[in-house]
């Protein structure tokens, strides 16, 4: 292509007009222009996650600009059997594709070249476990969570049988793997829905930075500390063996409502969430990661509002902590806004793919879900209209492919 | 990727434990000196899930051993006949064909059957095969060793060529 050529002209030829463009048109020159980088830069698509472990990556590992959870759903319930068979596939295709090989049979394998710390992790719905041979299997937290009075969810973004989760830095990588790895059991899943979400371009900011959601919020800084894996990850010593190294998902799709928040000032938008814009430090401290301190008032008034979000979700116990690993979703509105936009419809269609990862939703997640749905400032601008919980399988190695340990009689 | 010879091919036909690369060197020659089966590493193997009719296995054919060794047929109980096919173009078109010389791997050098080029066709497939199940396959050698190889099947849209035998 014509941006690869010119690449190879410099910039202070393409100045001076030396290097005779004029002639190619300006498509050419303007290509030429558009390419002038630093070639000491390190590139980072070759960058790896190892996909083999006793857990599964694309959980603690550091999130990725760009992630894609798809949702599918076995085209045949009872079959068990073929779902195993799946799971081999799978490891197949995640083991290559994420070290940059491709998968099997890859029909494009110039597009898995980069696998940009791609990761791929599965994880299964609770209607799985109802065939009789995995009954005893289930665990006991995988189950629908209960019924929020602020959901007004849809079914186009409700349970599956299984979920994808697949991240990575670059997009093209991200779509191609996609592809591939639903490509290649399509006679036995069915996609039931794809949720895209996106994070700030990798190279934007040092690594490490507490992602924004769309209204603008640093989201996502109360995380479980790094030493706490059993908050995190089964050992299997809970009556389910085969879940050691596994974990819980729950996915929520959070529609956020541009429109009403922007009529929100700017204060009246800290006090709904209880930190400040600018550095997410909370109302009481100074810096994102400083403890709120719910008792500090300002002329008699709590400087964290009691209704405010962080207050909320705070835990009222140890156990009610959860990691956290959102990404914010941005599609075209779905009220057509001409001749006239309808009564109360979003012209934006934007919000988080709340991703959480828990030992037990049903102890660690619910309670703080129970009590912002209870009251939450944030309510006001956000609705939940997705939500899912999957048991996210133990880790794959070369000998054992993902969901041995559950299949395995 | 490593081969577990240490699984009979029996165990292993809707395995879920170690189905990635399994195969079974049958030691079929009684001398001493390594077969020509023992010298061949297989990976990367698989095969396209089809309803009826005929399908293809692939995979990379690798010759660890410091001699020649050779392919020359291939059976699976879910066909009622196997054949090692190549791809040749003439005028314009690809047709496969019937390799009769089989496949020959040099010492050291490896051979990947994939869509397009050579493979191996089951032809006359005994019942379907599904997406996540694993076929065995039987490869021959010049020497008369055998080694059986697990191809785990998935979907796959390519390699479409009609096939006359």
């Amino acid at each position: 292509m014509t941006g690869r050529r010119s690449a190879g002209i410099s910039r202070r030829n393409l100045l001076t007009g030396t290097a005779g463009l004029a002639g190619l048109g300006v498509g050419a020159a303007a290509v030429g222009l558009s390419v002038d980088r630093t070639p000491a830069q390190a590139a980072a698509g070759g960058q790896t996650v190892p996909f083999y472990g006793a857990r599964q990556a694309g959980v603690t590992t550091a999130p990725q600009a760009h992630a894609n959870f798809v949702g599918l759903n076995l085209i045949d319930p009872g079959d068990v059997a073929s779902l195993a068979g799946v799971l081999n596939v799978w490891t197949q295709d995640a083991a290559g594709l994420t070290a940059g090989r491709g998968s099997l049979a890859d029909t494009e394998p110039e597009l898995a070249t980069d696998p940009s710390r791609l990761t791929v992790t599965v994880g299964l719905g609770p209607r799985v476990f109802e065939v009789p041979s995995l009954r005893a299997k289930r665990p006991g937290w995988l189950r629908p969570l209960p019924a929020f009075s602020i959901d007004r969810l849809q079914e186009r973004w409700g349970q599956t049988d299984v979920l994808l989760q697949i991240g990575s830095d670059d997009p093209v990588t991200l779509a191609h793997a996609t592809r591939m790895l639903t490509a290649s059991v399509r006679s036995k899943l069915r996609v039931g829905w794809v949720q895209r979400g996106f994070r700030t371009a990798r190279g934007t900011h040092t690594d490490g930075r507490t992602m924004r959601n769309l209204f603008g919020q640093v989201d996502g800084t109360v995380q479980p500390p790094g030493d706490r894996d059993d908050l995190l990850w089964e050992d299997g010593s809970g009556g389910q063996p085969w879940l050691a190294g596994g974990t819980s998902m729950v996915l929520r799709r959070i529609a956020m409502h541009m429109d009403t928040w922007e009529e929100l000032d700017r204060p009246g938008r800290e006090l709904a969430v209880g930190r400040t814009l600018d550095s997410g430090a909370p109302l009481s401290g100074s810096r994102e990661h400083d403890d709120p301190d719910f008792t500090k008032t300002e002329g008699g008034i709590p400087m964290i509002p009691a209704s405010s979000h962080i207050a909320r979700a705070h835990r009222q116990a140890d156990h009610e902590q959860f990691l956290r690993r959102a990404y914010n979703y941005d599609e075209p509105p779905e009220q057509p806004l001409l001749p006239e936009p309808v009564e109360g419809g979003d012209t934006s269609n934007s919000g988080l793919i709340f991703a959480t990862y828990q030992r037990d939703p049903v102890r660690q997640f619910v309670p703080v879900q129970q009590r912002l749905a209870d009251h939450d400032d944030l309510n006001t601008w956000t609705t939940p209209i997705g939500s899912a919980v999957y048991v996210i399988l133990p880790g794959a190695t070369e000998q054992s492919s993902l969901g041995s340990s559950l299949f395995t009689p | 990727m490593a081969i577990r010879r240490s699984l009979r091919a029996a165990t292993i036909l809707l395995s879920v434990a170690a189905p990635l690369l399994v195969l079974t060197a049958c030691g079929d020659d009684n001398d001493t000196s390594t077969s020509e089966a023992d010298q061949l590493t297989v990976s990367d193997q698989w095969v396209k899930a089809a309803p009826d009719g005929m399908t293809s296995a692939f995979g990379t054919f690798t010759n660890t051993g410091d001699r020649q060794v050779r392919i020359v047929s291939a059976s699976s109980a879910v066909a009622a006949s196997t054949e090692l096919h190549e791809v040749v173009e003439s005028g314009g078109t690809s047709t496969m064909q019937e390799k009769k010389d089989g496949f020959a791997v040099p010492a050291g050098e490896s051979l990947t059957l994939k869509p397009g080029a050579e493979h191996i066709m089951l032809m006359g497939l005994k019942q379907p095969i599904t997406t996540g199940e694993s076929v065995q396959i039987e490869l021959r050698f010049a020497d008369g060793s055998t080694q059986t190889v697990t191809a785990l099947a998935r979907d796959f849209s390519g390699n479409q060529e009609d096939y006359q035998p």
